[in-house]
Order: C-alpha cells, then structure tokens, then sequence
C-alpha cells in the first residue's frame, strides 16, 4: 500500500507539473483532466472513495468542460484559436 | 518593472514561502498519525445511532448536516449568479443580431460518428450511475453531489455525441431550473421536518430501519436526493448557459 501510494504521489507531481508546463490552453484542459483523474486515484488509495468520487466528477468532467467552453467562446470573440 | 527586478522579487517570495511551507511540514503530525478524537467518535456511533455504514455521508448529512446546507446554497448562489450575468448578455445580443442560427456552422459543428456513437451509448450507463450513486449515498461512497454530477454529465455526454437541437428537446431549461431549486428547497423542508416532529432543524424524524438497505438511515438518503437533484440541476444549467453563450457567436457579444 504504501508502495502505491508513493507511486501515486509521484505521479501527482509529474501529473500536476505537466499541466503547468502545458502551455496551450485547450491541451490543458485535457492534461488538467488527466491530472483530476490522477488526484482521483492518489485519494482513492489513501482510503477516501468519497473524496475521490468528487474529485472525478469534478476534476475530469465539470472543470475541463467549462474550460473547453470558455476557450470556444474565446475564439469566437478573438478571432480562430491558435 | 524589469525582468531581473521581477525575478529577484519572484526569488525572494519563493524563499520565504518555502521557508513557512517546510516550517509548516515539520509540524505536522506523523504520516497517518490521526490525533482528533472526532473520527474515531463517529466511527463507533454512526452504525449503532444513524443505522448506516457510511460514516462520511452519516457525517455529512447528519451529524454536520447544517453545513452541508451551506455547501449546497454556495452551490446554488454561484449557478444562480452566473445564469443571471449571462442571460442578461444573451437579451441584449438578441436586441442587435437577429440572424443567429447559420446553418454553415451547425455543419461545421458535427462530430464524427465514431465520437457520436460513443457518447450515445455511454449516456444511458451514466444516468445509471448517477441514479444509483445517489440513492446509495448511505451505504456506499458517494452520494448526492457526486451523483449529481455524474447525472449532469451525461446531458454533457448528449451535447457532445449529438447537436444542441436535440440536446434542447432532452434538456427543457425550466424543468432544469425546476430540478435545481426543488433539491436545494427539499434540503430545507426536510430539515423543517425535524422541527415539525418536534425537536430541532435537521431532527431525524424518519425511522432508521435496517441498517444496510436501501431504505434506512432515516433522512440521510432523502438529504442526498435532494442535493442530487440540485447539483445535477445546477451543472447542466451552467453548462447549458457557458454553451448558450459560444452559440450566440457574435463577435464582441457579451464583452
């Protein structure tokens, strides 16, 4: 368990640098989905299903959905995204 | 400000967040060293008083249920907010463009099949899923809000498979708004019901039953219907008005 749960930290960290490195927007709202997953995983293994749950359906559902949305109504305004 | 003014500023702050973030750490208990006594409380008593085996949500819909009512509310102000600033934008764009709807765009807007066909056949497992992690808030992990979410994505996972027309005939807006303010209300009017019963907001005035079935647990799953309802309600009417807005497609509309 505790091997897992290390590997899952590590992995959290590599998971959250890589949102950050990600420099165009509508790729990071797929990399920050894939990040919410990971941070899903990494709660669920410390023992809180629930919290994991929410961060699911928060983290890789809700949020890169209103991301994508915003950068679509961005492009609108701005001209076609780059 | 110059970029080496900038990143000596950005050196220091960092030195100094570092300094409290490590100082912070050391004080901190023991990795899984849990020192609160009221985690093990509410490990003991949620079976024997709640008749559930789900200490977190006997936790959060019973024994701090009032805060619970709080989330919900942030929730349900925040939809609320965000559906009034847009809409106000959406009657005003209406006033100077009329023609909205290109029929180039829509074509443009199609998905492939494949996308299509996915997404269609996962929204029936994943009203499945919301439904059952809902009303099995109190005897698994999950519950209302989680479910709720699930619930309301797959109304995302009809947008995204399908059109906005058909999304609009499943997704009639005043059943939705309906749906969100009928769960944050039932919130309340069952912590009314305690005090109807007798004793305080939030009493448990329904039987308990069996502990472990469907139906038992006293109030806790009608708690976790009705948040389901409003957070289900609540993300499908943001999505649906974020999506009103790109569709409204005019340039500098709402800016």
């Amino acid at each position: 368990m505790m091997v897992l749960q290390g590997v899952l930290l590590v992995l959290v960290a590599v998971g959250g640098t890589a949102v950050v490195l990600t420099r165009d927007p509508l790729r990071q709202a797929i990399v920050v989905g894939i990040f919410g997953v990971l941070l899903g995983v990494l709660f669920f293994a410390f023992q809180a299903p629930d919290v994991a749950l929410s961060q699911i359906v928060v983290g890789s559902v809700a949020l890169p959905a209103m991301i994508v949305l915003t950068l679509a109504k961005l492009a609108q305004l701005r001209g076609p995204y780059e | 400000m110059s970029r080496r003014v900038r990143s000596g500023l950005f050196l220091v702050a960092a030195a100094v967040f570092a300094f409290l973030l490590i100082w912070g750490l050391l004080g901190l208990p023991d990795f899984g060293d849990y020192r609160g006594p009221y985690g093990d409380v509410l490990q003991q008593v949620a079976l024997p008083e709640r008749h559930t085996p789900q200490v977190v949500g006997a936790t959060t819909f019973d024994y701090r249920g009032f805060d619970t009512l709080g989330e919900e509310f942030i929730l349900f102000a925040a939809a609320l907010g965000a559906v009034v600033l847009l809409r106000q934008q959406r009657g005003e764009e209406k006033d100077e463009e009329e023609e909205q709807d290109h029929p180039a765009d829509r074509q443009r807007r199609d998905t492939s099949d494949a996308l299509r066909l996915l997404g269609l056949g996962l929204v029936g497992p994943l009203v499945v899923l919301g439904l059952y992690v809902i009303v099995h808030g109190h005897l698994t992990p999950g519950g209302g809000f989680q479910g709720g979410v699930v619930l309301a994505s797959a109304f995302v996972l009809v947008h995204v498979a399908g059109r906005y027309l058909i999304l609009q005939r499943v997704r009639p807006m005043p059943l939705v708004e309906i749906t969100e303010a009928g769960g944050a209300a039932g919130f309340v009017l069952v912590g009314l019901g305690g005090m109807i019963a007798g004793s305080t907001f939030l009493f448990n005035f329904l039987p308990l039953g069996e502990p472990g079935t469907l139906l038992s647990a006293g109030m806790i799953p009608l708690l976790n219907i009705s948040v389901g309802l409003e957070v289900a309600g609540a993300v499908v009417l943001l999505f649906s008005e974020f999506l009103e807005q790109w569709l409204l497609r005019g340039r500098g509309g709402g800016a």
